[in-house]
């Protein structure tokens, strides 16, 4: 095909960028946000935060901002994707704002729906939200059946 | 290349036709396309899973549930660790990922093979851990689709979809990186056998780089939404 002897053009490195320093310092800043990340997490556990207290949201929420930084840092640099031409990444990077609708959006969904069940099925509400005593294995229960 | 006359001053006419528009190979640009469908599979998994969570009064604590590690005995309690170290064997063959794609630019044969074999073990490494993992909570903890023994933190029985997304999302993501390995040892054969030398550049290399990266990236989401949130 005639189109494919202008794609040699391409080929001669275009990347103004990713040379080993970089690599470095996008590894040691990848590496510094994972152990950050996990030692929230550990944090969470160790000081038993209730399920649904400020304090234990606000470190979620501080570890999915984390998150969302090393996600622009792998794209950016390892996929190189903010050494090419702008054009090029808001063809990749506007869809992707898709996802802040679909994300808030489901999730309210979820919680709407939750609180509407738990308004009008009080049943459910009580099944699910009342300490229980957990089940058996089945084993057990099925042994005992058994010998009688 | 085709701009060296006195354009100097002007902008590369990209659209004029006979040259990429966003100065990118066709094939790398029809990656990243791909890679975008992907993402919006792997996150309608995740929101999907996002929203049942929402929407139930009660979930398991993945910290009780994630709590052990290879010989590590019965009654280990030690959350994070495993995932942790899966992560970083993940992050790691990126870099490798990273610095072989980068050598491909530099032609240089010996040290793109030698990258990509550490990231080929870095992957086979990843799955051998997520193995474990699942072979764990089959054969000890007695979990799998339809089946979810670990109760609420509140006290009430577990929610039936705990399990049944862990085991679907992990894996999807497991095959993912399966057919990364595979795409990876390809490349290797290639490269090995003087394929990309003959062509005069290592392109497809970075390309199976970007899907790597990729299998790299959703795991950050993955492993943050299942384990740490």
């Amino acid at each position: 095909m005639e189109q494919h002897t202008t794609y040699t053009d391409v080929t001669h490195a275009d990347t103004h960028g990713g040379g080993s320093k970089e690599i470095r310092k996008v590894t040691i800043i990848l590496s510094v946000l994972t152990i950050v990340e996990l030692a929230l997490g550990i944090m969470m556990i160790k000081l038993q935060m209730p399920d649904g207290s400020f304090e234990k949201d606000l470190t979620k929420g501080v570890i999915v901002i984390l998150m969302l930084a090393k996600a622009f840092y792998i794209v950016a640099y390892f996929m190189h994707l903010g050494h090419e031409i702008r054009n090029f990444i808001m063809t990749v990077a506007v869809p992707m704002g898709l996802f802040i609708w679909f994300i808030i959006a489901f999730l309210a969904d979820g919680n709407s729906f939750k609180n509407l069940r738990n308004e009008y099925n009080p049943e459910y509400k009580a099944r699910t939200t009342t300490e229980q005593a957990p089940k058996e294995p089945v084993k057990e229960s099925e042994k005992k059946a058994g010998q009688q | 290349m085709a701009t060296t006359t006195a354009t100097a001053t002007t902008a590369p006419k990209y659209w004029g036709g006979g040259k990429s528009p966003f100065n990118v190979e066709y094939g790398k640009v029809m990656m990243w396309y791909f890679l975008m469908s992907d993402a919006f599979t792997f996150g309608a998994f995740l929101i999907a899973y996002g929203t049942t969570r929402f929407s139930a009064n009660g979930w398991p604590n993945p910290n009780l549930v994630f709590k052990s590690y290879p010989f590590s005995g019965e009654n280990s309690n030690a959350p994070l660790v495993f995932v942790s170290i899966m992560t970083f064997i993940l992050i790691i063959s990126s870099v490798t990922m990273v610095i072989a794609v980068q050598a491909g630019h530099a032609m240089d044969r010996p040290k793109v093979v030698r990258n990509l074999i550490w990231t080929i073990i870095g992957g086979l490494a990843f799955l051998s851990c997520q193995a474990w993992e699942w072979t764990h909570l089959r054969l000890d903890e007695h979990a799998w689709w339809g089946m979810n023994p670990f109760n609420n933190s509140n006290g009430t029985v577990g929610h039936q979809d705990f399990t049944n997304f862990f085991f679907t999302i992990t894996g999807f993501h497991g095959f993912h990186v399966f057919s990364g390995v595979i795409i990876n040892i390809v490349m290797l054969i290639k490269t090995l056998r003087g394929d990309f030398d003959k062509r005069g550049h290592y392109l497809m290399i970075e390309k199976a780089g970007l899907y790597w990266h990729f299998v790299d990236l959703v795991w950050v989401f993955v492993f943050t939404c299942f384990y740490l949130i």
